[in-house]
């Protein structure tokens, strides 16, 4: 430990500026999209594409984000997402969870099912989504807050499922067989000892479950229309014959970005065990 | 407390036989030490007795009652693990009453046995720590604690020391023992050292690929190996074993070593031998020590010996020199030897020799 760390000092101490450099230049090609698109949806129409670029809007202005969320119903949207994004990760993370476990323990299905339910993501959508919008229509799912529930909570499970099982996978059976035979149904011995070790992998499981449904846009274009519609699915209104509303996409962008980065400050912990499925040994 | 009655046992992992035919007969209170060479099947068997493997076949009866189809919780079974398997997310208290909690038994009942567990083994004041914040030796404590809190009919034990260091592998060991001594419970106890084996067990098992070799007391089994496996694995350093022939005469047997004779004691009659069959002497290395007096004791054979390698231990020194051809390690007091290439005179003591089939490798 001491011996890299020293073997590393003298490399750091000699490049000092290039270091300031590269991680400047890096800041910039990360931020600056970001800044750019926030700068948009505070400036005036005018300045969208004025020359030279306006950097700092003489006049701020909430215009594009009142339009955005009202005019072109982006609140409904974000609600309809919330909605929909929370309970279907919710259900995928619970989902997951049990079948990765009887997977990883009880080696349900053999080695084919497991390897069966990732497949299920290389189906590239466009085969399923037009046969689930035939089938929503006749059953009255289309257009519904459930519909897109069950599509979302189906699309996302293969990653919720192979995610979990690896953690699970990892995890020493040693303390689950030792609460079976210390008194545990098999039930106990998954939820209180299985379940709580393995919770940062969950965490992290339905991090990347809601942010896959955060974005999706083609299931929900096929199979919403005017009152399920979720938040990605607003922005095709700002392309329009009249041209394109800079600073309403830019505003609804701002707004669609907060539960993300909101998730990945309370998640980052978790995250980062979980996906480097380190291990929990007591 | 219970007697384990085992008949036939059988493990198969697809076409493998983990465990292929084991009978076996634990008495109540008795500790009984399975023990044996990495993978003949000594955690397999352990893990079936627990109910956390499914048997192939055969049956195991606890207490007089068949368990195969009962699951682990209700086979009144206590378990350590060679990882100790603590409860990472659970205080030591916790990890301690956790069995009992399950079980649905009154708070203060836990407390109360619990209290009463962490006494017995010195860890009280360990009580609120998780199991991160201890050391290799307390989480063993804690994994017994974990076990006897339980008062069950039986303990099972799988290589509960293999993680510790020498010195507190010693003192665990004692604990143990001592620990049997007091709640005089029927223990099986898995380990692949032979040392743990001879000092813990009432009775050992020694298994190898998936059967029982020979079981019976420690000494018996030391002395009395019915084949060279057993023999090489109970001892240390190794029994010798030296390619010979056997001399039968009507009055009494001995072994032809290339040009020596090394004649049995009286007494000892091979069965089922043929004069001039091809056998191994087994030697023990405490058995071989520096010849005194002008004749050796009876039953010993002196031998010249020209040392080629002293290992000194402090107390003993192992001497390694050749007899007819083949290198041979003695165990002689400290100051037996001073050097490689002196020669000395070895007394050999035959009365203590074992004989085994050249072929079987079975004892004769
Ligand atoms: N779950 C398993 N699946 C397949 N083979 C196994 C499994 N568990 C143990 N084995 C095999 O069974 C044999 C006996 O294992 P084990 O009982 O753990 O040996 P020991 O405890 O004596 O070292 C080994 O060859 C091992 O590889
Ligand atoms: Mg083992």
């Amino acid at each position: 430990m001491s011996a890299i760390r020293s073997a590393r000092r003298p490399k750091g101490r000699s490049l000092p500026i290039g270091r300031i450099l590269l991680l400047g230049f890096f800041l910039v090609f990360v931020l600056l999209p970001l800044y750019w698109m926030f700068n948009t949806s505070i400036k005036p129409s005018d300045d969208y594409l004025a020359i030279p670029p306006v950097w700092f809007p003489a006049q701020p202005t909430l215009v594009h984000y009142e339009a955005a969320l009202f005019a072109y119903r982006g609140l409904e949207g974000l609600i309809n997402s919330l909605i929909i994004s929370l309970a279907a990760t919710i259900l995928s993370a619970l989902f997951g969870t049990l079948m990765a476990y009887s997977l990883a323990r009880y080696n349900t299905g053999g080695q084919h099912l497991s390897f069966w339910v990732l497949s299920q993501r290389f189906l590239p959508p466009i085969g399923i989504v037009l046969p689930v919008f035939l089938i929503y229509r006749g059953i009255g799912l289309y257009d519904t807050h459930a519909g897109m529930i069950i599509a979302y909570t189906v699309f996302t499970l293969p990653v919720s499922v192979w995610m979990m099982f690896a953690y699970f996978r990892q995890m020493p059976k040693s303390m689950e067989e030792a609460a079976l035979v210390d008194g545990c149904t098999r039930w106990q011995a998954f939820w209180s000892v299985a379940m709580p070790l393995a919770a940062p992998g969950i965490v992290a499981a339905a991090v990347f479950a809601f942010i896959a449904c955060w974005t999706e846009f083609f299931f929900a274009l096929v199979l919403t229309s005017r009152s399920a519609f979720t938040l990605p699915t607003v922005f095709r209104a700002f392309i329009g014959f009249q041209g394109a509303q800079y600073g309403e996409a830019a505003a609804l962008a701002i707004v669609s970005l907060v539960p993300s980065i909101a998730l990945g400050v309370l998640a980052q912990k978790h995250l980062v065990r979980g996906l480097t499925l380190g291990a929990v040994r007591g | 407390m219970a007697h384990v009655k085992i008949n036939g046992l059988r493990k198969d992992y697809g076409a493998f036989a983990a465990v292929r035919g084991i009978d076996l007969d634990i008495r109540d209170g008795e500790l009984t030490v399975l023990v044996g060479p990495s993978g003949c099947g000594k955690s397999t068997l352990l893990r079936t007795i627990a109910g956390l493997e499914e048997a192939s076949g055969g049956t195991i009866e606890i207490g007089g009652d068949v368990v195969n189809d009962v699951r682990p919780r209700d086979r009144d079974v206590a378990m350590v693990f060679q990882d100790y398997a603590l409860y990472p997310h659970m205080s030591v208290a916790r990890n301690i009453g956790f069995g009992l909690k399950a079980r649905r038994m009154p708070k203060a009942e836990i407390d109360g046995r619990v209290d009463e567990a962490a006494r017995m083994l010195g860890i009280t004041q360990l009580l609120d720590r998780y199991p991160r914040q201890l050391s290799g030796g307390q989480r063993q404590r804690v994994a017994i604690g974990r076990a006897i809190v339980r008062n069950p009919r039986i303990f099972l034990f799988d290589e509960p020391l293999s993680n510790l260091d020498a010195q507190l592998r010693d003192e665990m060991r004692g604990e143990i023992k001592r620990l049997h001594q007091d709640l005089a419970t029927t223990m099986i106890y898995v380990t692949h050292d032979q040392i743990e084996a001879m000092t813990l067990a009432d009775r050992i098992v020694l298994m190898r690929d998936g059967l029982i070799e020979q079981q019976g007391a420690p000494l018996d089994l030391f002395e009395r190996p019915a084949s060279t496996f057993v023999a090489g694995f109970l001892g240390s350093p190794r029994m010798n074993f030296l390619p010979g022939h056997l001399v039968r005469t009507a009055s009494s047997d001995a072994i032809r070593l290339g040009s020596s004779r090394m004649p049995l004691p009286a007494g000892r009659k091979l069965r089922d031998a043929a004069d001039g069959q091809a056998v191994l002497l087994g030697l023990r290395p405490e058995h071989l020590t520096r010849a005194h007096g002008a004749a050796p004791q009876p039953g010993h054979v002196r031998h010249d010996a020209t040392i080629e390698l002293i290992q000194p231990t402090g107390s003993r020194s192992y001497a390694t020199f050749s007899l007819a051809g083949t290198a041979v390690m003695a165990e002689l007091q400290a100051h037996d030897v001073s050097r490689p290439g002196e020669h000395v005179q070895i007394d050999i003591n035959m009365t203590r020799a074992s004989v085994f089939d050249l072929q079987t490798e079975r004892a004769l």
